[in-house]
């Protein structure tokens, strides 16, 4: 409840603010006249949020399915994993969305793929650090538990290591939805199809319709949140042993 | 018992066992010789990185000995793993926190192929032998420390092994539940008939527990001495106010004593480490 509030006291202010001070449009315009040009050019807008938004999906499927797999292999395989994972946490400090642009020329401007894979490279190295964080961070005992029951290494992974893992999975999956909708996003700004969410915005600015900019804005940030509340979603489903309290 | 029994096959047999981690490295174990017969209670005594939990992993085969020979149950310790000859408890209850306190403790009988029903059944029976009836829904962050270690045991035993290892299972309790985990202890263990090694550092609870008395020197790891402890069974809360209870922890401590045992001031977790790093575990 005190949350609404706080919403509902941030849209007066906004509408109130920039009503009352006579905000100029091209700063910030009302609220009210946003989603105005919302719903009046909403098919438009559906269908630029839904283009974006599958490039962002197709990215974050393609970025954490790779991040997953090669932490469990770098995980099996430890010597490989300490020789490469110094550069993997290197990698990750890479601004990776400054390759935007040469990615358009890889894969094509118009071609989702070139968005798909900004989002993807985004995903992938947290997702690999944080999932190879958790698969290792099991008790020697559990280990232990399991050889006096005679397991090998394939059913430990999949009865202790993944399970222990899975925490740190969603909690990098949950950021994997942010990247992919920012890969995504930015990545239509260097140019990409006219349908793209991320031309819309840009081109709208370009031409001072900035009603539509905003309107373009507004549905990223649905679908980002809706996004990343799937995830939040998935994860509540699967980890429902999880103690109360404990999920971030 | 200890005395009768020793001429039937012993579950656990150690000639001359050694370990020494690395090579050059400490030398954990050496040349340890100890017959363990059945339905035994024997406890390891000695101080922190005396190679007491070393031991009890060289006869579990979680570590090779780098000499000597370990025959389980009348065949190598490899076998006896494979063959899960023995049930294993840790100082920290290692319940699985996606699992339910019922399928915790029917994990072992899951790999072993048993049925949902047979499994169900067992964990019933198992769940009431620990007094936990009513618990198997329940998740282990939901439970007391103790009654995971309960959770622990019952697990161990849940396939009926002939050997169940402890490794300082109630360490990290407080004094009263470990004694009353004591008493449930030995009530299971007469209960199961099974043998139990059980990994200790304290002289009370080694004698309070066991029909024998190992006691380790500090590296390298020697057996100093065996102390029969020959206090009646059962066992009850009044057996600690016994005068030979007393007479029983002066020869444990002077055999500690006498084998350096209050001496040597261990990094205590050296073994821990060097366990971990052997298995790979980390």
């Amino acid at each position: 409840m005190p949350a609404l509030a706080v919403f509902l006291l941030g849209i007066a202010v906004w509408e109130g603010y920039t009503r009352g001070a006579d905000v100029e449009s091209f700063l910030l315009p009302p609220l009210s006249e946003i989603l105005q040009t919302l719903w009046e050019d909403r098919a438009t807008f559906v269908s630029a949020g839904w283009f974006t938004f599958k490039e962002a999906v197709g990215g974050f499927l393609i970025g954490s399915t790779a991040g997953i797999l090669v932490a469990l292999l770098l995980a099996r395989w430890r010597g490989l994993g300490r020789a490469i994972m110094p550069y993997a946490i290197a990698a990750n400090a890479i601004p990776i969305i400054a390759f935007a642009p040469i990615t358009n020329n890889w894969f094509g401007l118009l071609n989702p793929l070139s968005k798909m894979v900004i989002a993807a490279v985004l995903c992938f190295f947290p997702v690999l650090v944080n999932t190879l964080r958790g698969l290792t961070s099991v008790r020697p005992s559990s280990i232990e538990l399991m050889r006096s029951y005679a397991c090998g290494e394939l059913e430990i992974f999949r009865r202790v290591r993944i399970p222990t893992a899975l925490p740190f999975i969603f909690s990098a999956l949950k950021i994997a939805t942010v990247l992919a909708m920012i890969g995504a996003i930015v990545g239509d700004y260097f140019g990409g199809s006219q349908e793209a969410l991320g031309i819309l915005i840009r081109r709208s600015a370009g031409i001072f319709a900035f009603q539509e900019a905003w309107a373009a804005i507004v549905v990223a940030s649905v679908l980002g949140i809706a996004f990343y509340g799937a995830v939040a979603l998935a994860e509540r489903v699967t980890m429902r042993w999880y103690p109360a309290g404990r999920v971030e | 018992m200890s005395g009768m029994e020793t001429s039937r096959q012993a579950v656990v047999k150690l000639e001359r066992v050694t370990k020494q981690f690395g090579k050059a490295g400490v030398v954990a174990l050496e040349d340890v010789d100890l017959d363990i017969g059945p339905g035994e209670f024997v406890s390891l005594i000695g101080p922190s990185g005396c190679g007491k939990s070393t031991l009890l992993r060289v006869v579990g085969d979680l570590i090779q000995p780098t000499g000597g020979a370990v025959e389980v149950n009348g065949k190598s310790a490899h076998q006896a793993r494979v063959d899960r000859d023995y049930g294993i408890v840790f100082q920290d209850a290692v319940l699985f926190e996606w699992r339910t306190v019922a399928r915790n403790i029917g994990l072992p009988l899951e790999l072993a192929g048993w049925s949902r029903e047979r499994r169900r059944e067992r964990v019933q029976e198992m769940l009431e032998l620990v007094e936990l009836s009513g618990f198997e829904g329940h998740h282990p962050w939901q439970l007391s420390g103790g009654m995971q270690q309960r959770v622990s045991i019952a697990r161990a035993l849940s396939f009926e092994p002939a050997l169940l290892l402890m490794d300082e299972p109630f360490g990290a309790l407080d004094e009263m539940t470990r004694e009353r985990l004591n008493l449930e202890l030995l009530r299971i263990w007469a209960a199961s008939g099974s043998t139990v090694v059980f990994v200790t550092h304290s002289i009370s609870e080694a004698v309070f527990l066991s029909t024998r008395v190992v006691v380790m020197s500090p590296r390298p790891g020697r057996i100093t001495g065996i102390v029969d402890v020959d206090l009646p069974q059962p066992r009850t809360f009044r057996t600690r106010e016994e005068p030979r209870f007393a007479e029983l922890i002066r020869d444990v401590r002077r055999t500690l004593r006498q084998g350096g045992g209050f001496e040597a001031e261990e990094d205590d977790h050296l073994e821990e480490r060097l366990i971990a790093a052997e298995e790979g575990t980390t």
